[in-house]
C-alpha cells in the first residue's frame, strides 16, 4: 500500500511563549517493510535552532528550540510512503510456549546474542509503564502454562479490547496503568500501555510503538482532512521471529494499515511533539491526521 | 573497680570495639583523647557539649529541615567525641575507596557507552535497564572529562573481625562532605591542643582538589575563564543547608534549575547582567530532575534541554546524568569480578555479602538462609523498608520467600552487617553522666574525587552514629548523630584552608553584575525585611515603653489608638493621648491585630511574637529569614549567625508563652532584637563587598528606611505634632533622639527636629539621607550594568519620578515654615499644624510613594524574568 500523510499540530498561545524546546518524534523510522519516498517537517515560526538526530532508541528525532518571543507554533509533517506486508505475517505462527520465550531473556551470566540483548531495553518497568502484580493478574487467564506466545498474546489482545471501552474522555497522557485497568476505559495509548504492563510483568518483553492507522471513510462518503489520529499499538518480542506488532484497540496483528512512526519503552519516549515552554499563559492545541491511500506510481 | 569513665560502657560480643583491645585495654591511637577526658573536670565535659550545641544553633546547621517559613527546624547533631583512625589503617581504607571509585567510573563509562558487561553478561540487563537511574536519554554521552563520576562517597563499616566493609555506594551526588566539614570546625576547636598533637589530617587539600580538577576540565572556549555552579534542588531540600555551605567554601555560586537556561548546546546562568555560559555544573539535583525535556517530565526543578548540552559536551555536569544507577545494593555481588575484568585486579575492599535473587542459585541460597539475611529491593523505586530475617516468624518467611520467588530480579539478600562501636558523649541533659562514655555503633562515609592524576580520597569523613547502643541504623532521620573522623598523620599535615575569614574579608565571591537575578531578589527583600524587623521592633518597643509607664489603666483609654488621634488635633494636650499615639504609630504600620476585645497588652504581644499575624515582627523576621536562606551561600557566617541570633530571641519568647500581662519581658525581648539589629545591619552596611548583589541588598534597606521615616514624620506632622511627647516620639521611632539631645543639649523643638530627622544627610537616620544614598547606589548600578553591556539607554526604572521628588522635598525651606509660623509658635515645642506642615506633610507622601514604584520598578526590571515557570506541553 501506498499512503500519504499529512500530520498538523497548532499550538497558540495567549500569551507570548519566551523560549521553548521542543522534542519532535514525526519522521518515520526506517523499518524494512516501509519504503519512505517523501518527507517534510514544516515549522512555523522559523526556530532559533534546529537539530536532527537519531535518538537512543533508533528513532529519527527532531530538536528544535526558540529563543525569540512567539504566540504560535505550528508544525506540519507530510510524508509519501509505502509498504509492503511485515514478514512475520506471511506464516501465522504461534510461537514458543510463552515460559520459554520468558526463560531465554533471563539473566544466566553468558553472554547474550543481538536480539536478545535488545529486547532487553524492553522488558523492565518504565517510566510510563509501571510493573505490577495487578497487571499479572489480569494476563495470567491469557497465559496459561505451555500456551504459545503469540496465541496468548492475541487472546490477551482480544481481552483488551472487549473488556474495555474506546472513551477519550477518561484518561489524559498522564493517567497511570493501574488507573486504566480499574477504570476499564481508554484510548490506544492507554490500551497499549495496559497490554504492554501485561506482557512484562510476566517477564516477557514488550514495545510501544507509535504511528498512524489508516481509516477509511463510511460508505459513499469522502475523506475528512484531519479526521484521523495518531495511533498506538504493541510489539511483543518472540525469539527467532523479532517483533510482532498487536493492536489491543482494533484487536488485530499491524499490517498494511498500520505506518510505523517510532518506538521507545512508553509513550513518553516517542511522543510526536514534547516541549517545556516559557510563558504563554493560557494555550490551545489542534491535531489533524490525514492517512490518504494513493495509487502506485502518483 | 571499672575505670569512671567507662562505668557506662557496654562491650558487647560479636561487635568490634574502635577504642579498646580488651576490657579497659585502650588501642594506642585513642589514648590522648582518653586521657585528656579522663582529665576533664564535668564542667568541661559539660562545656564542651554547650559549645557543640550552641555552635550548630548559630550556623543554622540543619539536615531534613523544610527551611520553608512554617518548617520545623531540626538542628544537626554532633558528638563532640572525634572518631580516630590511625595512619596505616587509614592508608588501606584510602586505596580501597580510591580503587572502587575507579572502578564504578568504567561500569558508568560502558553502561552510557557501548554496554559490553550487559552483552557479555557480566552485568545483568536487569539491574540497569530496571533501574530507574538508568537514564535513556544519556545513553552515548561523553562527559568532556571522560569522566561519569567525578565525587565519589563510599559508606564502610568494620565488621566483628576487624575488617572494614563497603556496605553501599554513592553515585549520584552524595552529601555529608559539607557537614564533615562544619563537624571538623566545631571539633578541632574543642580539642585544639590535641587536634595538633595527634597531626591530625586536614581537609581542605580535598575540596581544593574538586575546585582544581572541575576547572580544568572545564570545557571553556578560548579566552574564557571556566565558570562553575553548584546547582541545588532549592531551600526544600534535606540537605539543602550543606549545598549553600559547600557554595560559599568552594566559591561555586548556588543555583537553582530556574536561574539556568539553554541557549543552542551550551548552559548559562540568567545574570542581573545578561546571560553568562557556565561550563561546569556540580550536581546535587538528581539527575532524574535535572531536564523536564527529555527526562521527568513533570519536573519543574531542572533546567530544560540540559540532557542536550551534556550530550553535545559543552557543559561538565558532576556527576553525570544517569550515574544514579549505580546507587543499587545488587550491584555489590557482581563488583569483584568486574573488578578483575576491567582493572585487573581484586577488589581491595570487599562489600558485605549480597546475593542478587535474580540469579537461580542466589535465589534458593536467600531463600534458605532467609533468618540469617536482610532483604533489599535492587531499585531505589521499590521504597521498601529493610526486612531482617531474624524477625520473620513462619509465616512471614512463607510470604516473602513467596515474593521473592515471584519477582527475582526485585530483590536483594544481604548478610546482616554488625557494626563496629565508638565510645560517645551521653546526650545533654543528662547531668549526672558528664564524666562518662557510652558505646554507639558507627559507620563512616569516606569520600573521594577524581583528579587529573587519579583519584584524591579525603583524609576524613562523615562518621555516622546509632542513635541507641545496640542498633545498627545509621539513620540522621531516625534520631542518630554523627561525629568529626580524624585520620591520624606520621608526617607534618597539610595546614592549607579554604574557609574565608570569618570578618571583614568579603562575603560575596564574585564581583561585577554576575550575580543570578534571583539572588539579587532575594538579597533586596533580606534588605528590606531585615530593615523593617528593626522599624517594627521599634515602634513596639515605643509603644511597650508607654504601656509599661501608664499601666493598663491608661490603656483603656488607647484601646483604639486610631480614634484618639483622628481626635488629636482638636484634643492635644490629653495625656493618656501618648500610649494612644504609640498605638496609632504601630496600628499605621500594619503591626497589630485588630482589636475586637483584645486588650492594648494583647495586642502588643501579638504584633510582635504571632508569626501567623501578617504584620507582625515575628511574620517580617520570618520572610528576612527565609530570603537570607536563599543567598546563604551569599552571607558570611557571622551574618548568617546575627540573623539567626535574631530569630531565636523571639522563639524563646514565645516558648515562654508571652503572657499578655509580662510587658516588662517583652520590652526586653525588643531591647534585645533592636541590638541584634544593629549588628545586622552592620553586616549589610559595613562587611560586604560592594558588588551588584551588596547594592540590592541596600536599595533594599534604604528604601524601607526611607518608607518608614518618611511615613513616620508625615504621621507626625499629621495627626499628633501638637503633643509635646509627640516631637520625643518622633525623635526615638525615627532613632535620632541620642543624636538631637548630643547636638542640642536640651528638650526638643519641633524645627531642629525636623531638620534633623528630615533634612540633615549627615544623619544616617534623616529621610534626606536615604533619597541622597538612594540615588547614588542607583546611578552605580546602572553604571555597573552599562559597563557590562547589559543595560540598555534608556532604562530609568522610575529614577527621573523619584528625583523630582526628592527635589522638591529639598526645596523645602524650614526658614520659611518657621517665618510662616504664628509669632512665638517657633520657639515652643509644638507645632501649630499650619499649612506649611501640611505641605511638608504632602511632600513626603508623595517621596514615600516614589519610593514605593521604584521598589516595583526594580522588581519589573531586573527580577521579573526569573518568574515564568516551565511548563510540559505534549501532543
Amino acid at each position: 500500500m501506498r499512503y500519504h500523510v499529512l500530520h498538523t499540530t497548532e499550538y497558540h498561545y495567549s500569551q507570548p511563549v519566551q523560549t521553548a524546546r521542543h522534542l519532535l518524534h514525526l519522521v518515520p523510522r526506517p523499518v524494512p517493510w516501509q519504503m519512505l519516498e517523501r518527507q517534510a517537517l514544516r515549522i512555523d515560526p522559523e526556530p532559533t535552532t534546529r537539530a536532527h538526530g537519531i535518538d537512543m532508541f533508533g528513532n529519527p528525532a527532531d530538536r528544535i528550540e526558540f529563543a525569540a518571543s512567539h504566540d504560535h507554533l505550528h508544525v506540519e509533517s507530510e510524508q509519501t510512503l509505502t509498504l509492503a506486508p511485515r514478514p512475520w505475517l506471511a506464516t501465522p505462527i504461534d510461537g514458543p510456549a510463552w515460559e520459554k520465550v520468558r526463560d531465554a531473556l533471563d539473566y544466566r551470566a553468558t553472554a547474550l546474542g543481538e536480539a536478545i540483548a535488545g529486547a532487553q531495553h524492553m522488558r523492565f518497568e518504565s517510566p510510563g509503564v509501571r510493573v505490577k502484580r495487578e497487571l499479572e493478574d489480569y494476563a495470567a487467564p491469557s497465559f496459561v502454562a505451555g500456551r504459545p506466545v503469540i496465541d496468548a498474546a492475541r487472546d490477551l489482545m482480544r481481552r483488551i479490547h472487549t473488556e474495555f471501552r474506546y472513551d477519550p474522555e477518561a484518561t489524559r497522557v498522564g493517567t497511570s496503568v493501574l488507573e486504566v485497568l480499574e477504570m476499564k476505559r481508554g484510548v490506544c495509548q492507554d490500551f497499549a500501555h495496559l497490554m504492554i504492563g501485561c506482557l512484562r510483568s510476566l517477564g516477557l518483553a514488550a514495545r510501544y510503538v507509535s504511528g498512524y492507522l489508516r481509516t477509511d471513510p463510511p460508505p459513499g462518503q469522502p475523506r475528512l482532512t484531519g479526521s484521523d489520529a495518531s495511533h498506538a499499538w504493541v510489539a511483543l518480542f518472540v525469539p527467532e521471529l523479532g517483533w510482532i506488532e498487536l493492536d489491543p484497540t482494533n484487536d488485530c496483528l499491524a499490517d498494511e494499515n498500520h505506518l510505523v512512526l517510532a518506538w521507545g519503552r512508553d509513550f513518553g519516549d516517542v511522543s510526536p511533539i514534547r516541549g517545556v515552554i516559557q510563558g504563554g499563559g493560557e494555550h490551545t492545541l489542534k491535531v489533524g491526521v490525514t492517512v490518504t491511500p494513493v495509487e502506485l506510481g502518483k | 573497680m571499672p575505670h569512671k569513665l567507662l562505668s557506662l560502657y557496654v562491650r558487647p560480643t560479636g561487635r568490634y570495639d574502635e577504642m579498646l583491645a580488651g576490657a579497659e585495654q585502650l588501642r594506642p591511637h585513642w589514648r590522648s583523647l582518653f586521657e585528656a577526658l579522663d582529665a576533664s573536670t564535668p564542667d568541661q565535659m559539660r562545656a564542651r557539649q554547650a559549645f557543640v550545641t550552641e555552635r550548630i544553633r548559630e550556623n543554622g546547621t540543619t539536615y531534613n529541615v523544610y527551611a520553608d517559613p512554617h518548617g520545623a527546624d531540626r538542628p544537626w547533631t554532633l558528638d563532640p567525641l572525634p572518631f580516630i583512625l590511625p595512619a596505616d589503617e587509614w592508608t588501606h581504607i584510602e586505596a580501597a575507596v580510591a580503587q572502587r571509585a575507579d572502578l564504578l567510573d568504567r561500569v558508568l563509562a560502558d553502561l552510557y557507552g557501548p554496554q559490553h558487561l550487559i552483552r557479555s553478561g557480566a552485568l545483568p540487563a536487569a539491574l540497569v535497564y530496571g533501574h530507574n537511574g538508568f537514564l535513556w536519554p544519556c545513553q552515548g554521552t561523553q562527559p568532556p572529562s571522560g569522566h561519569f563520576l567525578h565525587v565519589y562517597a563510599a559508606d564502610l563499616a568494620r565488621s566483628p573481625d576487624g575488617r572494614w566493609w563497603v556496605i553501599a555506594d554513592r553515585t549520584q551526588g552524595p552529601s555529608g562532605a559539607g557537614y564533615a566539614l562544619e563537624n571538623r570546625l566545631i571539633v578541632s576547636r574543642l580539642f585544639p591542643e590535641l587536634f595538633r598533637d595527634l597531626r591530625v589530617h586536614h581537609l581542605a587539600d580535598f575540596f581544593r582538589h574538586v575546585q582544581d580538577s572541575l576547572a580544568r576540565w572545564a570545557p571553556v572556549d578560548r579566552g574564557e575563564a571556566p565558570f562553575i555552579v553548584l546547582l541545588t534542588p532549592g531551600p526544600y531540600n534535606e540537605t539543602y543547608f550543606e549545598h549553600s555551605y559547600l557554595a560559599r567554601y568552594l566559591g561555586f555560586p548556588l543555583v537553582e534549575g530556574q536561574d539556568l537556561t539553554v541557549r543552542g548546546d551550551a548552559v548559562y546562568l540568567k545574570t542581573l547582567g545578561g546571560l553568562r555560559r557556565v561550563h561546569v555544573i556540580l550536581r546535587r539535583l538528581d539527575d532524574d530532575y535535572a531536564d523536564p525535556l527529555e527526562l521527568r517530565g513533570e519536573s519543574s526543578l531542572g533546567v530544560p534541554g540540559l540532557v542536550e548540552a551534556a550530550r553535545a559536551g559543552r557543559v561538565l555536569v558532576a556527576n553525570a546524568l544517569g550515574s544514579g544507577v549505580l546507587e543499587s545494593a545488587g550491584l555489590l555481588a557482581f563488583l569483584p569480578k568486574l573488578a578483575e575484568r576491567l582493572l585487573g585486579e581484586p577488589l581491595a575492599m570487599p562489600a558485605v555479602a549480597s546475593w542478587w535473587c535474580g540469579e537461580a542459585p542466589a535465589l534458593d541460597y536467600v531463600v534458605e538462609h532467609l533468618a540469617e539475611l536482610v532483604i533489599k529491593p535492587a531499585y531505589p523505586s521499590q521504597r521498601m523498608q529493610p526486612v531482617f530475617g531474624r524477625d520473620l516468624d513462619a509465616r512471614g518467611r512463607a510470604h516473602w520467600t513467596e515474593r521473592l520467588r515471584h519477582r527475582p530480579h526485585a530483590y536483594i539478600g544481604q548478610e546482616l552487617v554488625q557494626l563496629s562501636q565508638a565510645p560517645a558523649m551521653p546526650y545533654a541533659g543528662s547531668s549526672t553522666l558528664e564524666r562518662r562514655l557510652v558505646a554507639r555503633a558507627i559507620g563512616v562515609r569516606v569520600y573521594a574525587v577524581v583528579t587529573p592524576e587519579g583519584w584524591r580520597v579525603m583524609p576524613g569523613g562523615l562518621t555516622r552514629v546509632s542513635g541507641s547502643g545496640d542498633v545498627d541504623i545509621l539513620s540522621m532521620q531516625r534520631g542518630g548523630s554523627s561525629k568529626d573522623t580524624w585520620v591520624l598523620s606520621e608526617a607534618p599535615v597539610s595546614q592549607f584552608s579554604l574557609l574565608k575569614g570569618a570578618l571583614g574579608a568579603g562575603d560575596i565571591v564574585r564581583a561585577g553584575p554576575e550575580i543570578a537575578s534571583r539572588s539579587a531578589e532575594n538579597l533586596f527583600w533580606l534588605g528590606r525585611y531585615g530593615e523593617r524587623v528593626e522599624n517594627s521592633a521599634r515602634l513596639l518597643r515605643f509603644a511597650c515603653d508607654r504601656l509599661n509607664e501608664e499601666g493598663e489603666s491608661a490603656s483603656a483609654a488607647a484601646r483604639s489608638g486610631a480614634t484618639a488621634l483622628g481626635a488629636a488635633a482638636g484634643d492635644l494636650f490629653d495625656e493618656p493621648g501618648v500610649l494612644a499615639t504609640a498605638v496609632g504609630y504601630c496600628e499605621r504600620f500594619g503591626l497589630l491585630p485588630p482589636e475586637e476585645d483584645r486588650s492594648v497588652a494583647r495586642r502588643l504581644v501579638e504584633g510582635a511574637l504571632d508569626e501567623n499575624a501578617p504584620g507582625s515582627l515575628a511574620a517580617t523576621l520570618r520572610r528576612a529569614v527565609w530570603a537570607a536562606t536563599q543567598v546563604r551561600d551569599r552571607l558570611s557566617i557571622d551574618h548568617w549567625h546575627s540573623l539567626n541570633r535574631l530569630h531565636d530571641i523571639l522563639r524563646r519568647q514565645r516558648l515562654d508563652g508571652g503572657a499578655p500581662s509580662d510587658i516588662a519581658t517583652l520590652l526586653s525581648t525588643l531591647d534585645r532584637v533592636l541590638l541584634a539589629c544593629v549588628s545586622l545591619s552592620g553586616f549589610a552596611m559595613d562587611e560586604m563587598m560592594r558588588d551588584s548583589g551588596w547594592r540590592f541588598l541596600i536599595l533594599g534597606r534604604r528604601i524601607e528606611r526611607l518608607q518608614c521615616r518618611s511615613r513616620i514624620v508625615a504621621h507626625f506632622l499629621e495627626a499628633c505634632g501638637g503633643q509635646p511627647a509627640g516631637v520625643d516620639a518622633l525623635l526615638e521611632l525615627a532613632d535620632c533622639a541620642e543624636a538631637y539631645r548630643q547636638r542640642y543639649l536640651r528638650t526638643p523643638d519641633v524645627l531642629p527636629t525636623l531638620d534633623l530627622v528630615v533634612f540633615d544627610t549627615d544623619n544616617p537616620h534623616a529621610v534626606a539621607f536615604q533619597t541622597d544614598m538612594l540615588l547614588r547606589y542607583l546611578e552605580s548600578l546602572q553604571r555597573d550594568l552599562a559597563a557590562s553591556g547589559a543595560a540598555e539607554g534608556e532604562a530609568d526604572y522610575g529614577i527621573s519620578a523619584f528625583r523630582d521628588a526628592v527635589g522638591t522635598l529639598n526645596a523645602f525651606s524650614l526658614h520659611e515654615l518657621e517665618l510662616a509660623l504664628p509669632d512665638g509658635t517657633a520657639a515652643m515645642q509644638r507645632c501649630a499644624n499650619c499649612a506649611g506642615c501640611s505641605e511638608l506633610a504632602r511632600i513626603l507622601h508623595i517621596v514615600h510613594d516614589g519610593s514605593a514604584t521604584l521598589s516595583n520598578r526594580i522588581a519589573e526590571r531586573f527580577f521579573t524574568h526569573v518568574r515564568p515557570a516551565a511548563r510540559i506541553l505534549s501532543a
